[in-house]
């Protein structure tokens, strides 16, 4: 159904008006901010608005029938080109901080270079902008296909994915200038903040309406994660970033909490960070790409209920584990564990179906690296949400927390699980949104595969190596009964597990950059070099043979 | 139920989500702000001095809290490395918390006099001048940075309505009591120890300049970790303190 004409001069009119609106309270922060980061953020912003509005002006919504008669897949192509672009910078930035960690000296002694400017930066840039514009990209397409519709909003999907790299910029270049909250994975300050949970709504607003008009009488399981997804991480953004301006034209602010309720908030807000932003909104790109790369139903449907509900239930009580032995109460911690140990099932029950999805065609893990990439993502899935729940026991909590083996967790989750399936769910839409017959070479994504894996296997055994020994060194004591060890003498036993873990890093980043190139070359429709390797699976829907004329699946 | 209803129904599947997620929030996180123990007061806890104000957000603003906790827990290995277990009160004034969630450094909850000014100022400009094996960045540009603290009252004003109990007194006497806390033997530090018991009145970075340097509020800041609260007569169970 073609939108009516007032509507479509309605879009225009507001678009143009919301981009003119943004220039001028840009411009309010570039000459009255009260700091030179305010001013800066604020020319950033005039500059957004001013390309937008322009794009607006130059380009006036047409209209007509055809519009609505294709799923609308440029904003998506955006976002999952920034994943790639962004999953580089963020490996990058993280190991030139791991090789930080083994050789001081290359903090330069600058402020713009240390470690604690640098971290929050790699840190936001693999969560937020890789892993945030992949779960754009994937949930945007996802609901198109599966509701057979186009998606809601006009101007309002471009809005989403542009003022989202806006905010990634935002914070980036905000920390790198010293401007942070100071609370893990929620640094940007409020203004940065108020900005994300706009396009947040928006994001909300575009997804419900695209399943809204849908024409598809159910919503399939993967929209129920991100859905899910997408609405808990607006509660939880919102709630921990309650804070208090200095004033309304500077950076600084002071969160509204303090103390013990602040601690408990930010992780309650930190373990769902992982909970359903890592987990809940990766599981919808594990629930669509697998059985359609695999041309295989999801395993249970059954399962699939019961792993959803259970899974968003239990994974918001689990904060309290990040707070063992601490000030906070006791009761708080034994339910933190209680349910985190609780949460193995739900999470197990997720692997379970992901992996029995492959039934009856277990030869693709071997043939198609596509396939291979999905699939151990959701065996490293599986690895990392057991070794959680054995985490969270107060008394192994005791040795590991405040150690490395907090961040091999954190990573064998990170790139094996996130990285993964998303690098499998990459591969599989870049050929499908471009409308290539596949990618530009199967065998660099082999490679890819291999030099991955073998940086992960370097970077997780290497952190529990430095981890548990660190642990094992700050409570021993000699025969009379003293600490045996200062300080000191174990961070100089991290040495060498540190070298070792920025080398699994750099072959981490090694495989990102064949991805960039291989997606590069495919979007520039450079000839396949081995398409007859690939799995007709990997073609663009409409270019399969026997496809129908219609793009409805 | 039968499932099929959520899964047809997006205003209705979303409301279920929201209720869902809801509920493990509200029993961990809304009790803190009643409960006895986590909201008690510990005799000798008050605000940070404006000085140490400006060195937090100094702590902050460099993300020390990446690689510093401030958090001793009630581990026996712990409390003897670095002192009495951390109080929930101790953070009460933190606005954000601190508590850190990685040692890559040690903890700092209490590192007030464990060191010397001297040593601090070393440590900051080279930290390998002073332990050879410490992988920490170097922070040479605080020492020649002065601090910026013309917004220092306003930055009290806004901590003071997220509750922190700065009178109208201390929030028009910011400014003068940053120098004052490097302006030993005046009468400012007088009145400013009499607002701010305990605070350590001297100039921290050993320079000559009468401004404060950022080097100067930093290290404040960290002279008074942990010193507010007198464990010598500190009873967990008894209600002299409380």
């Amino acid at each position: 159904m073609p939108p009516k004409e007032e509507v479509v001069a309605f879009s225009h009119a507001i678009a143009l008006i919301t981009a003119v609106l943004g220039l001028l309270l840009g411009l309010v922060f570039t000459f009255a901010g009260a700091d030179p980061v305010m001013r800066f953020h604020g020319l950033l912003f005039v500059v957004f608005c001013g390309l937008a509005g322009y794009w607006v002006a130059t380009h006036p919504r047409q209209g007509g029938p055809s519009e609505q008669a294709s799923y609308m897949d440029g904003p998506i192509k955006v976002a999952t080109f920034a994943a790639v672009l962004w999953g580089v910078v963020g490996f990058l930035v993280g190991d030139v901080i791991a090789w930080q960690l083994a050789y001081p000296d290359l903090n330069f002694d600058l402020p713009w270079t240390n470690f604690g400017r640098l971290r929050p930066v790699h840190t936001s840039a693999v969560i937020f902008a890789f892993g945030g514009n992949a779960l754009l990209a994937t949930s945007l397409y996802v609901v198109q296909r599966t509701s057979r519709v186009r998606i809601a909003g006009y101007w309002l999907p471009w809005f989403v994915v542009w003022g989202y790299q806006l905010f990634i910029v935002l914070a980036a270049s905000g920390y790198v200038l010293g401007v942070t909250e100071g609370r893990e994975y929620a640094e940007p300050e409020w203004y940065v903040d108020l900005w994300l949970t706009i396009v947040w709504v928006v994001y909300l607003l575009v997804f419900l309406g695209t399943l809204w008009k849908r024409k598809e009488p159910h919503i399939y399981v993967a929209n129920w994660f991100f859905l899910a997804f997408i609405v808990t991480i607006a509660m939880l953004h919102i709630v921990n970033n309650l804070t208090v301006p200095v004033s309304l034209l500077g950076t600084k602010s002071y969160s509204l909490f303090s103390g013990v309720q602040d601690a408990m908030t930010q992780w309650w807000y930190g373990h769902n960070a992982v909970g359903f932003f890592l987990t809940a909104g990766f599981l919808g790109i594990m629930y669509y790409f697998i059985p359609k790369r695999v041309e295989r139903p999801i395993y249970s449907y059954r399962l699939s209920i019961v792993h959803f509900w259970s899974l968003i239930f239990l994974y918001i009580w689990a904060g309290p584990h990040h707070l063992h032995y601490t000030a906070l109460p006791d009761w708080a911690q034994t339910l933190g564990m209680t349910f985190s140990i609780m949460l193995w099932m739900p999470s197990w029950g997720g692997m379970i179906n992901g992996l029995m999805t492959l039934s009856g065609a277990w030869d693709r893990l071997r043939t198609d690296p596509v396939v291979r990439f999905l699939v151990v993502s959701v065996a490293f899935y599986g690895m990392s949400t057991f070794e959680g729940p054995l985490m969270s026991i107060k008394s192994v909590n005791s040795l590991s927390h405040y150690t490395d083996w907090t961040i091999g967790h954190v990573h064998s989750g990170a790139l094996g699980w996130v990285g993964m399936v998303s690098f499998g769910a990459i591969y599989c839409l870049v050929p499908w949104l471009w409308k290539r017959r596949g990618l530009y070479s199967i065998r660099l994504v082999e490679w890819h595969f291999w030099i991955a894996t073998l940086g992960l296997v370097l970077y997780v055994s290497s952190m529990w190596v430095s981890g548990i020994t660190q642990g094992l060194m700050w409570r021993a004591y000699d025969k009379l009964g003293f600490l045996k060890y200062s300080f000191v003498e174990t961070v100089e036993a991290m040495h060498w597990p540190y070298v070792i873990r920025a080398t699994g890093g750099v072959l981490f980043l090694l495989g990102g950059i064949l991805m960039l190139i291989n997606v590069w070359r495919t979007i520039r429709s450079d000839v396949s070099v081995d398409i007859a390797e690939q799995p007709s699976s990997a073609a663009a829907p409409e270019m399969r043979p026997g496809a129908a004329a219609v793009p409805a699946e | 139920m039968n499932h099929g209803f959520l899964e047809k129904n997006s205003i209705v599947l979303l409301i279920a989500i929201l209720i869902v997620v809801a509920i493990g929030g509200i029993v961990e996180i809304a009790p803190l702000f009643f409960l006895h123990s986590t909201i008690e007061t510990v005799q000798g806890m008050r605000p940070y001095a404006p000085l140490e104000l400006a060195g937090r957000d100094i702590y902050i603003r460099e993300g020390c809290y990446n690689c510093h906790s401030q958090m001793i827990r009630s581990l026996r290995d712990e409390v003897e490395r670095y002192g009495h277990y951390s109080l929930a009160a101790e953070s009460m004034y933190d606005h954000p918390f601190q508590w850190g969630s990685k040692r890559t450094g040690p903890d700092l909850a209490r590192v007030g006099g464990k060191y010397s000014d001297a040593w601090h100022v070393e440590h900051m400009r080279s930290p390998r001048s002073v332990v050879p094996e410490s992988v920490m960045p170097g922070y040479p540009f605080l020492a020649q940075r002065t601090l910026d603290y013309a917004d220092i009252g306003q930055r009290m004003t806004a901590l003071r309505i997220t509750g922190v109990p700065y009178s109208d007194e201390m929030i028009d006497k910011a400014k003068a009591d940053v120098v004052a806390q490097i302006s030993p033997d005046s009468k400012e530090a007088k009145e400013l120890v009499a607002r701010y018991p305990k605070a350590q009145v001297r100039k921290f970075d050993g320079g000559q300049g009468a401004e404060p340097t950022e080097l100067d509020a930093l290290i404040a800041y960290l002279q008074m970790l942990g010193t507010l609260v007198d464990f010598a007569d500190f009873d967990a169970a008894g209600p002299n303190l409380r």
